[in-house]
């Protein structure tokens, strides 16, 4: 049982440890609007959803606009670029599966878009990174896209000027 | 994650810990851990007198901490006693047995509370409340629940 490769916890004195293993295996439904959202991803498209009664654009979609509690079915196409509006640096490597330290975690609200995206941001020195930085995405090679944002390997810089706070200050 | 066009995308995910985590266990927990490496079963009495397999760090009737002395723990087993039953026809991945097995909880002699245990005991109908079971112990211990391998017909 998977409990058991611990001797070297306790050795021979009194136990005071314990291995907790956990593994959490499930099947997940992504409903219907982030289905059309992850088969857009599958094209290498971003497709949001407007609400209908404040516009708002959701990106991903949730199906519904939180404010109103319609739905949202008006699907539109973003660019994959947008504004960094808020960061983390990670200095603390905690898992193989992430990339390198330091790395850094951002969300990215598309031009369009008004919720932001989750991703990495790369092809710069972490210390570069800021608030407002204009990136776009890199896509991983079209033959290994599938139903997964993981097709945007990362964001980089465009080299544009750096937004103005007042483009992105209601979005923090 | 398979595509019937026009359907909710389905996709199998797993969350892990990457190796687990360590977690202490405390004295009380420890002390009955410590026991089960030593092949020893061993509860802890409440002030009231109750003992309390496994043990508690605090008495669930009144709250006081308990197990603070030595002379609070006491061997009990190692038979025992099936209180009550749950059968697993078809036992996942992770279960103690991989053939057909019973979850159940067993009051071990001595003690006043019930422990919950695997039952190897072959057949549902092999098993009733109130029959005898005794632990079957691995050749090798470590100091964790699963130095019982399960429990068997007595």
């Amino acid at each position: 049982m998977s409990g058991r490769a611990i001797e070297d916890l306790n050795e021979d004195g009194p136990v005071t440890k314990m291995h907790a293993p956990i593994r959490l295996e499930y099947r997940i439904g992504a409903g219907t609007a982030q289905s059309r959202f992850l088969r857009g991803v599958a094209e290498g498209k971003l497709l949001g959803q407007k609400c209908p009664v404040c516009s708002k654009v959701y990106m991903p979609p949730r199906g519904s606009c939180p404010i109103h509690g319609v739905p949202t079915e008006e699907e539109v196409e973003l660019p994959d670029r947008g504004t960094v509006t808020t960061f983390c640096v990670v200095n603390i490597p905690f898992s193989d599966l992430a990339p390198e330290v330091p790395y850094v975690c951002a969300q990215v609200l598309l031009d369009g878009a008004d919720t932001a995206l989750f991703g990495l941001i790369a092809g710069m020195p972490a210390r570069e990174v800021r608030m407002g930085l204009r990136v776009r995405a890199e896509w991983a090679p079209r033959e290994e896209w599938t139903y997964n944002l993981g097709n945007i390997k990362w964001w980089e810089p465009t080299g544009e000027p750096d937004a103005d706070y007042d483009a992105y200050k209601d979005y923090i | 994650m398979g595509d019937g066009a026009g359907e909710t995308l389905i996709d199998e995910h797993v969350l892990e810990f990457p190796g687990g985590y360590k977690r202490s266990v405390g004295p009380v927990v420890g002390r009955f851990l410590t026991g089960l490496r030593d092949q020893q079963l061993v509860g802890v009495r409440t002030p009231a007198g109750r003992v309390l397999v496994p043990p508690a760090e605090y008495d669930p009737e009144t709250s006081a901490a308990v197990g603070e002395r030595p002379e609070d723990f006491v061997p009990v087993g190692p038979e025992g006693v099936v209180t009550t039953w749950a059968w697993v026809r078809e036992p996942r991945p992770k279960h103690p047995l991989d053939r057909p097995f019973a979850w159940a909880l067993i009051r071990l002699d001595g003690a006043d509370t019930g422990m919950l245990h695997a039952l190897d005991a072959g057949t549902e109908d092999a098993v009733h409340t109130g029959m005898r079971v005794r632990p079957r112990w691995r050749a090798e211990r470590v100091g964790h629940i699963t130095d019982i391998e399960c429990f068997e017909p007595a």
